[in-house]
């Protein structure tokens, strides 16, 4: 298992003159949790867009999981899980229900389907609401189910954009066992995140700024380089550049 | 296919669940059909008559007695001018003064001809054209009695017409209308629902988790029209019914033919539903577009006005519309019995619609931006 | 004053720069002038239909000429009178016998499934057939078509019209764009701002009052110019009375608002609640007087069957205020009970 899972090389994306990915370029290893940082409006959601194959890249070329993104778009999508800023399973479907249909259309088996099914909701604790509808469910609960939902595949790699938004730091540290979790079984994890403390869980870390990626390492060197004592200074020294205000 | 199965089970799932929508799809139509052939009712009936008679003959007693017995005319007003019956007639009371002038009787007897004064408020011309036209047909009549009896030996010269009126002998107005109307309440909730279905999975995001989902592009579409498609057939299945016990309509066609056409037109409509979807972000807009063309769509179906009078480019919107085609072939199939051979070429164009709607809605539907 | 010039301007950004709401704005009504004007005409002209023909003598030819000289009709080859009524292409027949010199008797069979139609052409074709001629005896009937001599069927339809496009952007745009401020939560923002509530509420509703009367200027201009429909009474009490009845499509529309939370509601209420109602009730496509009581009752809540009422006397009769007093005054009293009704629910939701 050499195989980058995300080799991506100067790639970029324009709406009309503004450019909201620059040219950017990285890898991501195999197995590794990586952090795509950057300030509201920095690219990061374009970015994983064009990686999950719902958006085409203008230029530049990238391979998720082995596969060309402007080419290889079904194919992607049958290796890869994805989690939405926007919480997407759906709401007048109970947890059962949702965890059906996702499972059934990644294609897998009745008996896997009830076997996973009730693996998931044992390991959510939530066998009192397997047959709520997720919609009364508290938002901590809905963003475990959600991600759990999108890793049922065993997928290659999990894209998770703004997983936590919103949540208490303790459903946040449970929510990040459940990352690791699905790191130790092998899924390549690409997060996007706000908070810099997540940052620190991360493998490596990129920081965008303006549709470019201005620093990529492990965090222990970030800091180090920027001569930081935390993540949030290393953000800071490289978000005061940035021209693009946050919205 | 079985990710189509899943697609479908979680549709229906969500939509019997959706106590907003149940009523759209299975109450709406019925009461709407219960009350829109009520309403929707074109007879030219009930046309109220202000009468200014200056005569007080036995002739003009007569000729009134009949008008007023005819069953089309009532006569709301009897006025001394033609001021006073013009007041009602500004107010609305009536419909046609009708004047006969002084020494009526007289004059018809010794000078052979006498005239009588209509006068119709023609602001709504369907109305003021047929009154008139009843009102002339009962002074012929009138007018060959009186002949008859002055003039009892003179054999009638006339050519005797002699007029049937096929597959509605009663001319009943609602017979024509509830098929028509059937249709429109299947195209609303086809062309309208499901577009709004649809853009609102884009709106809450989900939309968004099946397209990085390995889900083809026709198994999520086919997944969204298989519903609504069994929905469209069950609510005209109900509407048929309706007909049948309250109007008392029964398709004098195949009704296999009926279902075939009906099969391919929700198609077509379902084909339109998505592509308003497609070119919508949120149910407001979809709203707002599907109603401008449903509008238009209805205006121009022939429902209510028959598209034979229109003007040629009147006749080139309609041609364009699914809609037409299909009350002019549900009329033909219930009212007159119209078989394959008759339907053949609307079914085609019928055909063509589905493809090309569904066609553009599929080009149109992007799961990559 | 100057803040509300703001919140106005804000709102006018709004509708301008949707293109959809555009769309329903000044598509709708232009598109339903038009159509209305030229295409939708109850006027039966060039009806297809077949003659029969078994006498084949001078009579019958020659009565033949005539129904094919009238522009109302277009003779189709073809003998199979069923089977034409199956395929719908043609409405009508008429049938010679064959020893028609002596029987001068002649069968005209209509297809009846669309019933004014077959009326209408049995009516013209008997008119055709026998021309009245001069007889002993003969009444002659004098008809004069009031207000409307060419019989232009828009008449009816440009009163209608007004009454429906006035009610749809009242009603539905400004309970769908208060709605949408509640949806967002902008309302709240509005409401805390040390602006008072009521002239949020009247600042929401000055632009839609506005773009009404921008559209009942359109209708009228199209009207005019367009479709020959005269302006016969006054101007001024013609815009007196529309901008009454927009106030009290307004008010609904504000009602609308105070008790619903989406803007689908919203839209679901004013558009098929109200929409349907207005079509079927204002009587400007189908007679009030055909319908049975319990309909005719409902018409009376229909604020626009009043306004078409005026709409038809003021436009079409030129009559003055004395004509429409009191259908005005339901009109008021509408007004006034929904406007009531309206701030109240919006003061209980303040509160």
């Amino acid at each position: 298992m050499n195989e980058k899972a995300i080799t991506c090389k100067g790639l970029t994306k324009r709406f009309g003159d503004f450019v909201a990915v620059d040219n950017i370029s990285f890898e991501v290893n195999t197995g590794e949790i990586f952090g795509f940082l950057g300030a509201n409006g920095a690219g990061k959601t374009t970015a994983m867009r064009m990686l999950c194959g719902l958006s085409y890249p203008t230029s530049g070329e990238a391979a998720v999981a082995g596969y060309d993104v402007f080419t290889k778009q079904e194919s992607i999508k049958k290796n890869i899980g994805y989690m939405s800023q926007k919480f997407s399973l759906y709401e007048n479907l109970t947890v059962k229900e949702n965890i059906r249909f996702y499972g059934g259309i990644y294609g897998l088996t009745n008996g896997e389907l009830k076997e996973k099914g009730e693996g998931l909701i044992n390991k959510l604790g939530l066998q009192g609401e397997s047959k709520k509808m997720v919609g009364e469910l508290p938002l901590g609960w809905k963003q475990k189910l959600a991600f759990s939902v999108a890793i049922i595949h065993q997928p290659k790699i999990v894209f998770l954009d703004e997983p936590t938004g919103g949540v208490d730091p303790v459903t946040r540290r449970q929510f990040w066992d459940l990352i690791y979790e699905a790191a130790d079984s092998g899924i390549t994890v690409f997060v996007t995140t706000h908070y810099m403390d997540e940052a620190e869980y991360c493998n490596r870390i990129s920081i965008m700024v303006d549709g470019r990626i201005d620093a990529l390492d492990t965090p222990a060197s970030l800091k180090q380089r920027y001569r930081a004592e935390t993540m949030d200074e290393v953000f800071y020294a490289l978000a005061r550049g940035a021209k693009r205000s946050a919205d | 296919m079985r990710t189509l199965r899943f697609l479908l089970e979680k549709e229906f799932k969500q939509i019997f669940r959706d106590k907003g929508l149940l009523p759209v799809i299975f109450i709406m139509p019925v009461i709407q059909l219960l009350i829109m052939p009520l309403a929707a009712n074109f007879d030219v009936k009930n046309i109220n008559l202000a009468v200014i008679d200056h005569d007080h003959s036995g002739y003009s007693q007569q000729l009134l007695a009949k008008i007023g017995s005819s069953g089309y005319f009532r006569i709301t007003a009897n006025t001394a001018s033609f001021p006073e019956a013009m007041k009602q007639i500004e107010s609305e009371e009536a419909d046609i003064i009708i004047e006969i002038p002084a020494n009526f009787e007289e004059q018809l007897i010794k000078e052979g001809a006498g005239p009588v004064y209509l006068a119709a408020d023609a602001i709504n011309g369907t109305k003021a054209g047929l009154g008139s036209s009843y009102l002339n047909t009962i002074l012929a009549d009138f007018n060959s009695e009186i002949r008859m009896k002055l003039l009892p030996q003179q054999a009638n010269t006339g050519i005797d017409i002699r007029s049937s009126d096929w597959f509605n002998p009663y001319l009943n107005y609602r017979i024509y209308m509830v098929p028509g109307i059937l249709v429109i309440l299947v195209t609303m909730v086809c062309g309208f629902v499901a577009a709004l279905n649809i853009v609102r999975e884009k709106e809450v995001g989900t939309i968004e988790q099946i397209n990085v989902t390995p889900v083809k592009k026709w198994e999520f579409i086919m997944g969204k029209m298989i519903p609504f498609w069994i929905i469209g057939m069950i609510d005209f299945t109900i509407g048929l019914l309706i007909a049948r016990l309250v109007y008392g309509i029964i398709p004098v066609g195949n009704l296999f033919l009926l279902y075939g056409f009906l099969s391919v037109y929700l198609v077509a409509m379902l084909g339109f539903g998505l592509l308003i979807s497609t070119y919508s972000d949120t149910q407001l807009q979809a709203m707002f577009v599907a109603f401008f063309f449903i509008i238009i769509f209805i205006l121009m179906s022939g429902l209510f006005i028959s598209v034979d009078n229109m003007p040629v480019w009147g006749k080139v919107i309609a041609r364009l519309s699914p809609v037409t085609y299909f009350i002019d072939v549900m009329r033909m199939i219930v009212l007159k019995g119209s078989g394959f051979n008759d339907i053949k070429i609307p079914l085609l164009i019928e055909i063509v619609f589905a493809i090309i709607l569904n066609g553009w809605a599929i080009l149109n539907y992007r799961k990559t931006a | 004053m100057k803040q509300f010039l703001v919140f106005v301007r804000k709102e006018f950004y709004h509708v301008f720069r949707d293109r959809r709401t555009l769309l329903i704005l000044f598509g709708l009504p232009t598109m339903q002038i038009l159509l209305f004007g030229y295409a939708l005409t109850t006027e039966v002209k060039n009806a297809k239909i077949i003659v029969v023909d078994q006498a084949k003598d001078a009579a019958s030819q020659q009565l033949i000429a005539k129904i094919n000289a009238s522009t109302y009709f277009d003779i189709d080859p073809g003998e199979d009178i069923e089977a034409a009524f199956k395929r719908g292409n043609i409405r009508c027949a008429v049938v010679f016998p064959a020893d028609f010199e002596n029987e001068k008797r002649i069968q005209i069979v209509a297809d009846a499934s669309d019933p004014n139609t077959a009326k209408t052409l049995t009516n013209y074709l008997t008119a055709i057939i026998q021309p009245p001629s001069a007889q002993p005896y003969q009444i002659i009937p004098v008809t004069r078509m009031l207000y409307n001599p060419s019989l232009n069927g828009s008449m009816n339809f440009v009163p209608g019209v007004i009454a429906l496009v006035l009610m749809i952007i009242c009603t539905t745009l400004t309970s769908v764009s208060i709605v949408r401020e509640k949806e967002n939560g902008t309302m709240e923002i509005l409401l805390v701002s040390p602006f008072n509530p009521t002239y949020v509420v009247l600042a929401k509703a000055v632009p839609y009052l506005v773009l009404s009367l921008l559209d009942f200027i359109l209708i009228l201009l199209l009207s005019v110019f367009v479709l020959d429909v005269p302006i016969r009474g006054s101007l001024l009490l013609l815009f007196a009375e529309s901008s009454l009845f927009i106030i009290s499509c307004l008010s609904l529309g504000l009602l609308i608002s105070s008790v619903t939370q989406s803007q689908q509601t919203a839209m679901l209420i004013s558009m098929m609640g109200m929409m349907l109602p207005t079509i079927l009730f204002t009587g400007f496509i189908f007679p009030l007087e055909n319908m049975p009581l319990p309909l005719r009752i409902i018409s009376n809540f229909i604020p626009s069957r009043w306004y078409y009422f005026i709409v038809k006397a003021v436009m079409l009769k030129g009559l003055g205020f004395w004509a429409v007093w009191k259908q005005t005054l339901v009109l008021a009293g509408m007004t006034v009970t929904l406007l009531t009704i309206s701030i109240k629910r919006f003061k209980i939701r303040l509160a």
